[in-house]
């Protein structure tokens, strides 16, 4: 039997954010919301860890009341039981806000041996939060997990830290940030979409809590934003063309030497 | 004036340490405040002199047996009590894997914030420091100003220019700390990773393939110019990951970003998370079959039409008109 906790982020569809290129603003009331990609495959391996041996995978996340109906995608994908922390006086929070509320949450659900997120979200990719989150629950961390095997209380896991190749072994309860790597989420089937809808979604404010007001939210964040705008695009844009490839080549070619970014050939 | 003074960094890679080292001198300038760059581990004398010649005022070194190889609750609490014991104002980490989570541990132990994969750093008028970082997969950038001390920021490499060596030599201060954390994690195995070696990072020329390249084997097109214009291969993710052909490493947000001087993406449709990772890039030339392809919104010179014309064909008009005569 093993109890997991999934932190789930609803974010922000990055595709479908728009520019408008005279402000550089984004337009973002197209986009849709979803589970940020790296949660899913922290969820399906929660999951597949659940048909193998027995026991228990809860969500949770924090966020908007709308989460309610995303969340509903990670209950059909096979969590028991999903967790929506959402509260008008979150709005804001950084990922220190964020960490301490979703601490806080993990604390109320109990027991647990391990607790997966994604490697970072999609949609502000600070791969902040796990780790804090491990911190204030003072159990231990690892990062960037592509592989893992859990076997009783022990878990064995392999990741890439950029400049070598490691396995690393780490008694439960344990969290883990997961990467794209180490599954392929499943799609949920039709039955399952139809089961979910009688999973529960607990929803808790920031009473049922029981947090420190000026802990949470925009008061209680360490960084504030200026502005998020889109880059300056300053490219020259320069159709290159002729009659022929070899013509349109010899262009570009002249184009490049003329720039000095070509200087010298290895023939 | 506030109880915290100073500008510090920390990176297990001495070539982050000097290009952050760069930007600290800049900030501690302007903030009237010194330097400190720190050395964490075991027998690390040498690493501390070679870095007292680039510019820090002060060099903290802590060294231990218990530091002799890197783990993060270990260096964590060294870092941790340096930063409470001396209490500076900034502290820039290096934005690598282990950087990152050093970083965010050590903000939550300080109660205070952090700014991962900073691509640029200054102050306000009130010397709070402003981080610029890229966010929503590559199609903007975040400003953040931070409301409260010590301001945590991590760089990447290859963000600022390393520092120069110096003259003034700065001062090796042996700090030693009263008790590491312990390991909380057995390491079974580390092989250590070729990856390229930063080849990708560092090359002057990149020529990427994306999916426009059919076979594996036309790689060899790709190969040929960059053979001629002493530069390196690069791919796009869906080559790693959909068709397998490469193991990690793809050009993009979540992966290698790259500054070259010429980038030549052939067949690179340039969705936005392959394009965040080449925007530093001196020049782009794009070369695609698809008129609408977004790459050509960003590119200095847009070539439609096929890769397997134009890219041998570019080859050949480059020697034609470079060859020593």
């Amino acid at each position: 039997m093993v109890r997991i906790i999934v932190c789930v982020k609803q974010a922000l569809d990055v595709s479908q954010i728009k520019v408008d290129t005279a402000s550089r603003r984004l337009i973002t009331v197209d986009a849709q919301k979803k589970i940020s990609d790296f949660d899913k495959n922290a969820l399906e391996e929660a999951v597949r860890l659940k048909e193998k041996l027995g026991g228990e995978v809860v969500t949770v996340t924090i966020g908007p009341e709308d989460a309610k109906t995303t969340v509903r995608e990670a209950l059909a994908m096979g969590a028991d039981k999903a967790y929506v922390i959402s509260d008008p006086m979150f709005e804001g929070g950084d990922t220190m806000a964020t960490s301490y509320v979703l601490a806080e949450a993990v604390k109320k659900i109990g027991s647990f041996d391990l607790v997966l997120c994604g490697e970072a979200s999609v949609d502000s990719f600070s791969a902040q939060v796990g780790p804090r989150l491990a911190d204030r629950l003072s159990i231990p961390v690892v990062l960037y997990v592509k592989k893992l095997t859990l076997e009783g209380d022990s878990v064995t896991v392999e990741r890439n830290l950029e400049d070598s190749f490691e396995t690393v072994r780490v008694k439960t309860p344990v969290l883990l940030t997961v990467t794209k790597e180490l599954n392929e989420p499943r799609i949920p089937s039709l039955m399952s979409i139809m089961k979910a809808s009688k999973k529960e979604v607990v929803v808790w404010n920031a009473a049922d809590l029981n947090v420190a007001k000026e802990k949470v939210g925009e008061a209680g964040s360490a960084i504030r934003i200026v502005s998020v705008l889109a880059p300056k695009v300053e490219r020259k844009k320069v159709v290159i063309k002729g009659e022929t490839p070899a013509e349109t080549a010899e262009k570009l070619a002249k184009a490049l030497i003329q720039d000095g970014v070509v200087k010298q050939v290895k023939v | 004036m506030s109880e915290f003074h100073g500008v510090w960094v920390y990176s297990e890679s001495m070539d982050l340490m000097l290009e952050m080292l760069t930007k600290a001198k800049e900030l501690a300038g302007k903030l009237k405040a010194e330097t400190g760059a720190l050395v964490i581990g075991h027998n690390v004398k040498a690493r501390a002199d070679q870095l007292s010649g680039f510019g820090a005022d002060k060099v903290y070194v802590v060294d231990h047996a218990a530091l002799g190889v890197f783990n993060s609750e270990t260096y964590l609490s060294a870092l941790t009590a340096l930063v409470k014991e001396h209490k500076p104002e900034i502290i820039l980490l290096g934005s690598t894997r282990k950087g990152k989570e050093l970083a965010a541990r050590l903000a939550t132990r300080l109660e205070t914030g952090c700014v991962p994969d900073c691509t640029n750093l200054s102050l306000d008028e009130q010397g709070r420091l402003v981080s610029e970082r890229v966010v929503y997969g590559g199609s903007a950038s975040a400003t953040h100003v931070f409301q409260i001390k010590p301001q945590i920021a991590c760089v990447p490499a290859r963000t600022f220019e390393k520092a120069a060596s110096s003259e003034k030599k700065g001062e090796v201060m042996d700090v030693s700390v009263a008790q590491f954390d312990a390991p909380r994690t057995e390491t079974v195995e580390v092989k250590p990773l070729e990856a390229g070696g930063g080849k990708l990072e560092e090359a002057r020329v990149v020529v990427v393939g994306g999916r426009g390249i059919e076979k594996q084997e036309d790689f060899k097109l790709l190969e040929s110019l960059c053979y001629a214009l002493g530069g390196q291969v690069g791919y796009t993710r869906p080559l790693a990951e959909d068709r397998k052909w490469f193991k990690g490493d793809w050009i993009g947000l979540s992966g290698i970003k790259i500054k070259p001087v010429l980038y030549v993406g052939c067949g690179v449709s340039g969705v936005i998370q392959h394009v965040a990772g080449i925007r530093d890039s001196q020049v782009i030339v794009a070369i695609n079959k698809d008129p609408e392809a977004p790459i050509f919104e960003m590119a200095d010179y847009i070539v439609v039409g096929d890769l397997y014309e134009i890219v041998p064909a570019l080859e050949a008009a480059l020697k034609k008109l470079l060859a020593p005569s």
